[in-house]
């Protein structure tokens, strides 16, 4: 396939406010520091929508914004894929316990939050932006399927593409059943072409390929990074803005389904 | 020139109407049973429901016993009729399992076994949802990609979308894109939803359930029946057989305007019609049936119409089908587009079961009956909160 260019990232995760920090993190030019992630209040909503907007919404919009920041491109112009495993559990503990142990309504906002792609329609409003946005999951593998429909809608079409893949943490009940750390979101600008990119970044390659050992944040880093890595599909994209970071050339291996891994090969532009 | 369109090898659709094609129209013909009082346990709701037949008593076993829930009893259901699994064995055979790509779109996923976990917990005073739970099998939205890719024993990509009402629509909308980008030679596209007490009440806290049969178009119509369905498509790349229909256009887009109503003007469906017809490269005259997304709420019909008037001027013909299954929510796309084949191979242009009287403030004058017809390319819309939209164009090439 051809290779997808990436011209703008974001991050928000605990100790992991920004892309600059990360970049310094992963390649130990600074150390890892867990911190709680700063309040999230997203500027670019109107007043009602900022007051419903959960905080998984904040937060995968938090990232979308870093990502988009100094692009020669206005977020409108930009269609956009949000991938999450499980979104936000939540919402989803809540609307079961008002129905089964408090007996009550349910409340019409937290209904409607509870759509997989409310994320997406927060975003779409912040903006104004009409473009196709899709909604996607792939359980441990959400980032590479996310990566995988980005490239299939640039196959198809030259305008770029905003991917978010992000997911946190649930409620105990939930939690003993589906763990996730966090919470963590990605956001990455891809694009056919180099156009509207402030600086750069690299370009990525992506490959089917049967299943192997995913790779890992490289030895010597904080393992809380790698208990991050493992413990939220969304802060799978670790490894991958490792390579990036460090600059150099190389492959990395993700996890997609449990019969394909994702191999993507990271280039410079 | 437009890309050769994939064609559509093989469907099936599953709903209140019945299992399988012929039921389908044969209830629409007949305009047979279809929306009935919602009498599911342990819910007091004063509304009418589109049920499934026979999933209680049909679970999942053997390999595919940890994926046993609602939506996915009704997936294998579905999967069964039409002769469906074995053109998909055909295929696989054909390309290799690697190459075909299962797509899916779900809103409730297996919510129906999370909420009985949680009423066993709140009932029983339990410390814990319970072992049975099997949340990566039922609960999580991508089981449903997983438990059909096995049961169909695919081994090509994955993704299962939720974009509420246009998920199945959607889903469809990925599996033609990953066609075209070579990343598979076939895919089974397709959406499934179930009926559980959140999206019951959710809908009913927004005052979007009807307590009467939904009457999509109606005059003094009052919301929404909710259904259940699975409907599904095998997509191929490779020009169609001689009457073999297509999927010739896909449009998608967003509102932009608020998470659970349409933009009052109707501006994203429109965006998403008319990009569905520029990919097929056909003018708004060129098709013979639109099947609406019809809800029967008050708001989004007008929005609609408003769309449909804006795309097509008055005169198109048009139904909507959600007072004969239910809105299948994250189904409803892929229930309908299998719907939308039934008829062009049927030769019906289905009508808006459960209206009599039309709303006289809405410009398009819809089928209400159904009538023997012979439409060759069919329009079907999908919109859903978050102000999703999606079109698909079937039918002929």
């Amino acid at each position: 396939m051809t290779p997808l260019h990436l011209i703008g990232v974001g991050l928000v995760a605990p100790g992991l406010p920004d892309w600059e920090s990360t970049g310094a993190v992963l390649t130990g030019r600074r150390p890892y520091v867990a911190a709680p992630i700063p309040p999230l209040a997203p500027a670019a909503l109107p007043s009602n929508e900022r007051r419903r907007a959960t905080l998984g919404t904040r937060l995968a919009l938090a990232a979308a914004e870093q990502a988009c920041a100094g692009l020669a491109l206005d977020p409108r112009e930009l269609s956009s894929v949000f991938t999450a495993s499980e979104s936000d559990l939540g919402i989803i503990d809540r609307l079961c316990t008002d129905i089964f142990g408090r007996h009550i309504p349910v409340s019409p906002t937290v209904f409607h939050n509870s759509v997989h792609n409310a994320v997406a329609g927060y975003w779409s409003i912040a903006h104004g932006c009409r473009q196709a946005s899709t909604s996607l999951s792939a359980w441990d593998g959400s980032l590479a399927a996310g990566l995988l429909e980005c490239a299939a809608q640039l196959a198809d079409t030259d305008r770029p593409v905003l991917l978010v893949a992000y997911d946190l943490p649930g409620p105990a009940l939930l939690d003993s059943h589906r763990h996730l750390e966090g919470p963590f979101a990605c956001a990455l600008v891809l694009s056919a072409a180099a156009l509207g990119a402030a600086q750069p970044v690299a370009t990525l390659a992506l490959d089917l390929t049967t299943p192997g050992v995913p790779d890992p944040l490289p030895p010597g880093l904080d393992p809380a990074l790698e208990v991050l890595r493992v413990g939220n599909p969304a802060a799978r994209v670790l490894p991958l803005l490792y390579r990036i970071a460090a600059g150099g050339e190389g492959t990395v291996r993700l996890p997609y389904l449990e019969d394909l891994d994702l191999l993507v090969r990271v280039g410079r532009q | 020139m437009p890309p050769i369109p994939a064609s559509i090898t093989a469907y099936t659709l599953t709903s209140a109407l019945g299992a399988g094609c012929a039921a389908t129209l044969a209830a629409l013909c007949g305009e047979g049973p279809g929306l009935r009082r919602c009498t599911l346990p342990g819910l007091d709701l004063d509304t009418w429901v589109g049920q499934v037949e026979g999933l209680e008593t049909a679970p999942l076993t053997g390999a595919l016993a940890d994926y046993d829930c609602r939506n996915h009893r009704l997936a294998a259901l579905a999967l069964g009729q039409d002769g469906f699994r074995e053109r998909v064995a055909e295929a696989a055979r054909r390309h290799g399992a690697g190459r075909i790509g299962v797509f899916l779109g779900t809103s409730t996923a297996g919510l129906n076994h999370t909420e009985q976990c949680y009423r066993r917990y709140f009932e029983q005073g339990r410390d814990a949802l319970g072992a049975d739970l099997r949340y990566a099998h039922t609960h999580t939205n991508f089981a449903l990609a997983a438990c059909c890719r096995r049961l169909l024993g695919l081994a090509g990509p994955a993704l299962v979308i939720s974009t509420a009402c246009s998920s199945g629509a959607k889903a469809i909308a990925a599996g033609d894109r990953y066609l075209r980008a070579g990343l598979c030679d076939a895919a089974v596209v397709g959406g499934v939803d179930t009926l559980c007490a959140t999206t019951l009440y959710g809908f009913q806290s927004l005052e979007l359930l009807s307590p009467r049969p939904a009457s999509p178009w109606g005059l003094g119509r009052t919301g929404i029946s909710i259904g259940e369905g699975a409907g599904f498509l095998l997509l191929e790349r490779a020009a169609s057989a001689p009457g073999q229909s297509a999927l010739l256009g896909t449009g998608e887009s967003s509102d932009a305007h608020h998470i659970s109503s349409p933009h009052p003007d109707g501006d994203g469906a429109v965006l998403a019609m008319t990009a569905a017809l520029a990919r097929a490269g056909l003018a708004p005259a060129a098709i013979d049936y639109v099947n609406l997304h019809g809800t029967g709420t008050p708001v989004n019909d007008r929005a609609e119409d408003r769309a449909m008037a804006r795309v097509f001027g008055p005169g198109v013909a048009a139904g909507s089908t959600k007072g004969a299954t239910g809105h299948t929510l994250g189904a409803a796309g892929a229930v309908e587009a299998a719907l939308c084949l039934v008829c062009m191979a049927g030769g019906l242009l289905p009508g808006t079961q459960g209206t009599k009287v039309q709303d006289p403030d809405l410009a398009l004058r819809v089928l209400t009956h159904p009538r023997p017809g012979a439409p060759r390319r069919v329009m079907s819309n999908s919109f859903g909160f978050g102000g999703s939209n999606c079109c698909l164009i079937l039918g002929q090439p």
